[in-house]
């Protein structure tokens, strides 16, 4: 954790220092008879937020804040696996949007959660990875004519079919 | 006393038997639109609205306004049961709703804010009856000065929300607002922080993306590790004698978040460039503030569920207001309503309630009959959504997550929005771990986009004298309160410090 | 009544479909939602607009697919430009415009938009702008305002640098000769807000976002912006009257993606063509004070270039 306490305040304050500079595009002044200028928000409390990592330092090396006090790793095995597990699941997800469309990525993300990280039968599985996008389809497509992802062109016909049935 | 014939008019027509149907069937559908994430009432009017063209225009303000209703029982489903808020009106929601459904009382989070939710339609329906034309003119005194005076108010009441770090407090506040800035500056018309010229960043960060990137997935994924994915929302059971305790309990506890949400939310959302988000943040700021114990506040006390949703309701009546009596619109819902009463042929505006009595009070009095009924389908949905969190969690979560994408998606219809939810995600798990509280940015990125357009125009109208927010009459006192507000907690901390030197160190 | 008013629009529904029908024999039909992207967003007088169309084409069922209204108002209407530039179903993408279509290119250069790419669909009608005041200012013709302006400190509101009513009010400074402080908001209904609540002193609006007020009384219309004096205020002098050659409107138009089929395109235009001749969208025109301007497609390309030229010259103006 103390690690990660100092590496993260140091990010922030880059984070902070890229706010600043990417503010500078526009004014960050004060125009006499206007008030501020364009960039002059951002600029000024991006500042703030890096003056505030100097003080959440200054916390780290006096110790006084309990993630800096703390001598555990961020990260233990289990939380490794989990953030590889769940947050690649995610990621494996919303890039396969595009691909296979919202409501594939959608079924494919079902089926490896339930079956292999929730260790759920094969029934259940299968129950729910079907019947939730088409359940979704229904209700966005249909009912709220909010249109999704439909990925590559390939899926066209698959949807076509489905847009016959709604309309 | 002619109102009171032309609204029990405007109740009896209510209550013929098809508009009981439309209004039964709107609020039950306004419940499940508000109660998804990324879909709010504004999704629902916008999309029944060419549906009511086949209905007689008297119904299809009955059936609208039920949606609009039933949406706004709804957002608080979301914030509860899966810790998102659907909407930002319910935002302060989760501060407490998730807390205690952690603990096991979501029937009883669930319970307070259905009360809650009524009681404040109800003030702000008999208020907008009463007071409508008077109030009008208090929304037109409320220029960009006092705006943000009132946007000071707001976060003031907040200062206290922090964690104990000062420094991560007022990065994540600086953060937020930094956030609320990206995309396109109003006043120098000129885009702004659009991050690595990708075009996504024209239209800002929306606050539902850093939102559920921060709730839905980074608090999320930390649930699942910091509990070794054996997490159980709920044992809690549900019958009709459950709901009466609970509502008992949620009252006698919550009773002052009630009150407080009820008239400071309408008081807010009457003003069009405020609305229902900063009343119901402020509503709950304040409630924490005098209450007796305002440690329990964000560790599940009743009354942070009942103050911001007896304060969301109340306001989203209250924004109805300017758009009758003004033609100016409060909210994109009630914009989107604006629309609809084009297409009717009204005009919307000052001679409303002189030219078309029947449909302003026709329209309040369908308000009246929706809030009652959806009180009713909101409890009687209570148990399936307590049976949802009954479910395995390795269900529950990945139903969160896809939840999560699609509100990602569906509050923006862009792609980039969705990848930016889960950068934010990732952040939020990394900073949540360390202790950064979290909410202030999120309520940042909510005030943001009010607070700095309206600080600018002022000091434009004041050719850059910033004076001006304290010798106005009205933005004066809201600004010398706010101030104090805000410096409160520093002499406090200064005081402790002079008594008790020993006492801990502070950060 | 209800009754009869009913069936009949369930039978003129059912005849416009029928014809629809016939005249489309084997030429482009949608066969998924139609992207109806919009240049502003949610409530202001383009959404309205947008959304107004949408429910036509519902009510009268033209659409074997439905219009999707999607608002993309980032960046001035950037960001809708750059999705119609970059749509992956060119033949299911089609934006509502309004002058930003013009302005926006122009002023940000490195968005890489050329308009004449666009496929032009319909031009539904053209917004004028006129110049209010507040009752309570006691100034009744534009002679009057121009010496209250003379004055100085003389405040007005609008929706931003570079958007039409500030073009409006840049050349009203420089034709004039008047030094005016210029408010941005975020929409045309804040701005009346604001002058009914005298945050501001004048305001140049179009109509139907002012209208409310204007029928109460509150507010009062100097000078309209358009070519002839406006039917709905007979006793408004023109700008043209003072002796100015010039004219301001707002377009309310649609377009297509650039490199949309003929068929697709063929469709579009005969799909807003039926929505313009309707009863609603003329009876629309007629109390939110728009003015008819039908163009076929050949005549809209041309517009877009005088357009171009023209806010090319106004832009420069305000030094942009």
């Amino acid at each position: 954790m103390r690690l990660g306490e100092i590496i993260t305040a140091g990010v922030m304050a880059l984070l902070s220092i890229y706010l600043m500079w990417k503010s500078t595009e526009l004014n960050v002044g004060y125009i006499t008879g206007e008030g501020p200028g364009g960039g002059a928000w951002p600029f000024w409390l991006a500042g703030i937020m890096l003056v505030c990592t100097g003080f959440i330092a200054i916390n780290w090396v006096r110790r006084s804040s309990p993630p800096s006090q703390s001598e555990e790793p961020l990260l233990d095995g289990y939380g490794k696996k989990m953030l590889v597990l769940v947050g690649g699941g995610l990621l494996g997800f919303i890039a396969l949007v595009d691909i296979i469309s919202m409501y594939g990525a959608m079924a494919v993300f079902l089926l490896y959660y339930l079956r292999f990280l929730g260790r759920h039968s094969w029934s259940l599985t299968l129950i729910l990875t079907t019947s939730l996008p088409i359940g979704f389809f229904f209700f966005f497509e249909a009912l709220m004519r909010v249109t999704m992802p439909k990925g590559l062109p390939f899926t066209e016909p698959f949807f076509n079919i489905l847009y016959n049935i709604i309309y | 006393m002619e109102i009171l014939g032309l609204l029990t008019d405007g109740i009896f027509v209510s209550l013929q038997p098809i508009n009981i149907m439309l209004i039964l069937v709107g609020v039950t559908l306004g419940l499940f639109i508000g109660a998804m994430p990324g879909l709010g009432s504004v999704n629902g009017v916008a999309i029944l609205l060419p549906i009511t063209f086949l209905v007689p225009p008297g119904s299809a303000i009955i059936f609208l306004a039920a949606i609009y209703y039933g949406a706004m029982y709804g957002g608080a489903i979301s914030s509860i049961t899966l810790g998102i808020p659907g909407a930002s009106t319910a935002v302060a929601t989760t501060f407490d709703g998730r807390p205690l459904a952690l603990k096991g009382r979501a029937s009883l989070a669930l319970v307070t804010a259905a009360v809650a939710s009524f009681i404040g339609g109800s003030v702000a329906n008999v208020l907008f009856t009463i007071f409508a034309p008077l109030l009008a003119k208090v929304a037109l005194i409320f220029g960009p000065p006092e705006i943000f005076a009132l946007m000071l108010l707001a976060f003031a009441t907040f200062v206290g929300l922090g964690g104990d770090d000062l420094p991560k407090t007022i990065l994540s506040i600086c953060l937020g607002l930094v956030f609320a800035a990206v995309g396109f500056d109003e006043i120098s018309g000129a885009p702004r922080l659009v991050f690595f010229d990708i075009s996504g960043f024209l239209h800002g960060i929306n606050f539902l993306v850093l939102a559920i990137g921060v709730y839905g997935i980074g608090e999320m994924i930390w649930t699942i590790e910091s509990t070794r994915g054996e997490i159980t929302t709920t044992e809690a059971k549900m019958s009709v004698k459950g709901i009466v305790s609970d509502a008992k309990e949620g009252m006698r506890r919550g009773w002052k978040g009630t009150a407080i949400g009820s008239f400071l939310g309408f008081f807010v959302g009457i003003l069009p460039a405020a609305g229902a988000t900063p009343g119901s943040l402020m509503s709950y700021g304040v409630s924490k503030m005098i209450s007796k114990n305002p440690k329990e506040f964000g560790q599940g006390h009743p009354g942070g569920v009942a103050a911001p949703e007896a304060a969301n309701n109340s306001a989203s009546t209250g924004a109805m207001l300017p758009m009758l009596t003004l033609g100016i619109p409060g909210s994109p819902t009630t914009a989107i309503l604006l629309g609809g009463m084009v297409i009717w042929g009204l005009t919307p505006g000052p001679r409303l309630f002189t030219d078309q009595p029947e449909f302003v009070w026709g329209l309040i009095g369908s308000f009246y009959i929706s809030n009652v009924f959806a009180l009713i389908v909101n409890l009687s949905f209570i148990p399936l959504f307590i049976w949802m969190l009954r479910m395995p969690f390795t269900v529950l979560a990945p139903l969160i997550f896809i939840l999560s994408v699609v509100g990602g998606y569906a509050a923006t219809q862009d792609m980039h929005d969705v990848w930016l939810m889960l950068i934010f995600g990732f952040g939020a798990y990394f900073l949540r771990k360390l202790d950064y509280p979290l909410a202030p940015a999120v309520l940042a990125i909510v005030l943001g986009p009010i607070a700095e357009p309206t600080l600018r125009q002022s000091l434009l109208l004041s050719s850059g004298d910033a004076t001006i927010f304290l010798t106005r009459p009205i933005a004066g006192p809201i600004t010398v309160i706010a101030i104090i507000l805000i410096l409160l907690p520093a002499f406090k901390m200064l005081k402790d410090r002079m008594k008790g030197p020993k006492s801990n160190p502070a950060g | 009544m209800n009754l009869t008013k009913r069936t009949f629009g369930k039978l003129a529904a059912a005849t416009a479909f029928a014809s629809m029908l016939a005249s489309s024999v084997a030429a482009f039909e949608p066969n998924k939602p139609i992207d109806f992207v919009i240049m502003a967003g949610a409530g202001g007088g383009a959404d309205q607009i947008a959304r107004f169309l949408q429910s036509v084409a519902e009510k009268k069922d033209l659409t074997t697919r439905p219009l999707v209204p999607n608002n993309k108002g980032g960046g001035s209407g950037a960001e809708a430009l750059i999705a119609l530039n970059n749509a992956s179903d060119k033949d299911h993408t089609i934006l509502v415009t309004l002058n930003s279509f013009f302005t926006t290119p122009l002023r940000q250069e490195n968005l890489g938009i050329d308009i004449q790419t666009f496929t032009p669909v319909a031009m539904m009608g053209v917004d004028p702008f006129v110049l209010w005041v507040h009752k309570d200012s006691g100034i009744t013709t534009f002679e009057q305002w121009l010496d209250e302006v003379k004055k100085g400190d003389y405040i007005m509101g609008g929706t931003g640098k570079g958007q039409e009513d500030s073009l409006v009010i840049t050349y009203l400074e420089q034709n004039f000769d008047l030094k005016i402080k210029y408010i941005p908001y975020s929409g045309g209904g804040a701005v009346a807000k604001d002058l009914a609540g005298k945050q501001i002193m004048a305001t140049v609006n179009n109509p139907s976002e002012t209208k409310g007020f204007y029928q109460n009384g509150d507010v009062v219309p100097l000078l309209a912006f358009s070519d002839e004096r406006m039917p709905a205020f007979p006793d408004v002098p023109t700008i043209k009257e003072k002796g100015k050659d010039f004219s301001y409107y707002n377009q309310r138009a649609v377009v297509g993606a650039p490199g949309m089929s003929d068929d697709a395109a063929k469709y579009y235009q005969d799909l807003f063509k039926t929505i313009y001749e309707t009863e609603e969208w003329q009876a629309y025109m007629e109390s939110e004070s728009l003015s008819p301007l039908w163009m076929d497609p050949e005549q809209q390309k041309a517009y877009w270039k005088t357009q171009v030229e023209n806010h090319k010259k106004l832009l420069a103006e305000m030094g942009e």
